[in-house]
């Protein structure tokens, strides 16, 4: 299974839920697999999908799930001691671990050789770490989610990607469909 | 009151719930009062972009975000300002601690002051610069100002204005 394959298989259980989307292929998949108001797309900001979700999670009560990749992870890397040290237990950190940096032509990430990003979330602190395949990606957010704990799901899958339309809606129209689904 | 007190209460006078801060031996005293303050959800952040990210969150969670760092941090969140605090218009104030002005003993960081009001400008930022102590009398309005335009704006706070540090 590639990312856009767990997209489309955790769509019906993230549907109801706030979404953070990565920057890049992840939003745009996402986008055209199920486009909710209750998805945020980030149109730029390599990195910040975990803290976006995080300040989300701390500031009002509903689940946020932030959907990042293990090159956005590797990129923001000191999100994951924030994350263990401001507990929010309706928060969800899924880290789609394609062991590259998709949306750029699938260069390889240091977290498909040596690197554990489970691991280093666990060193970091983090109580609730799970690693999952790419096929148990949606029980496995299903069970977080069931738990009432903040949990990092480090799901493992192929790279690769399939071609979709980049998002064209404005980015002040999803800052406000996304903040008035908040609200509801 | 201080001039710590003085600033946190502003914040709190405007709704500001939520802070993230990044540290500067100016900014260690305001640092202290926001991490006392009851009012305010304080989160250190490692990186000043990792903390914007956290107030677009806490934003469009409804709570009011501010963030406060060093000037050295322009350098490091010009991108995130661009395509995430400008690009989905949302309110940021930046309490900055201006290093590299007169009474400055590090000469690295007049490096970057040189270049930060320039910044600023390029990125259309408004921008207001705290001399004297009594110039934190525009805490208010500035803050009242940036939840009104939905902007990053940015409050540039020098050695003279800290007493020196």
């Amino acid at each position: 299974m590639i990312r856009s394959d767990i997209l489309r298989d955790i769509a019906p259980i993230i549907r109801d839920h706030l979404v953070i989307c990565n920057i890049g292929l992840p939003s745009q998949e996402l986008h055209l697999t199920d486009d909710q108001p209750t998805n945020f797309y980030m149109l730029g900001t390599m990195g910040l999908s975990s803290s976006i979700g995080l300040g989300l999670a701390l500031a009002q009560g509903k689940k946020v799930i932030s959907i990042d990749g293990d090159g956005s992870v590797l990129t923001n890397f000191g999100t994951l001691p924030t994350i263990a040290n401001n507990v929010a237990d309706n928060f969800i950190l899924l880290i789609i671990d394609n062991g590259s940096y998709g949306s750029t032509g699938d260069q390889p990430t240091y977290a498909g050789k040596k690197t554990s990003l489970a691991a280093v979330a666990e060193a970091c602190g983090c109580e609730n770490v799970v690693a999952c395949s790419a096929e148990d990606t949606g029980k496995t957010i299903q069970a977080a989610l069931d738990s009432n704990k903040m949990t990092i799901i480090v799901a493992k899958c192929e790279s690769g990607n399939v071609k979709v339309p980049v998002i064209t809606m404005d980015p002040v129209v999803i800052r406000d469909r996304f903040m008035k689904a908040v609200q509801a | 009151m201080s001039v710590n007190t003085k600033i946190v209460d502003d914040l709190v006078a405007n709704k500001v719930e939520f802070v993230t801060t990044v540290p500067c031996k100016q900014l260690a005293g305001v640092i202290d009062e926001i991490d006392a303050c009851d009012k305010i959800y304080h989160i250190p952040a490692n990186k000043e972009d990792e903390g914007m990210g956290l107030c677009a969150g806490a934003f469009m969670g409804g709570k009011r975000p501010a963030i406060i760092m060093q000037n050295t941090a322009i350098g490091v969140t010009i991108n995130t300002l661009v395509t995430l605090t400008q690009y989905y218009r949302m309110p940021l104030p930046m309490l900055i601690s201006y290093r590299g002005e007169l009474g400055e003993p590090v000469a690295c960081q007049v490096e970057m002051a040189v270049h930060t009001k320039a910044l600023l400008s390029q990125l259309n930022i408004p921008t207001y610069h705290f001399h004297q102590e009594e110039d934190a009398d525009e805490l208010d309005a500035i803050l009242k100002y940036t939840f009104m335009c939905n902007k990053p704006v940015a409050i540039l706070t020098d050695a003279s204005f800290w007493k020196g540090y």
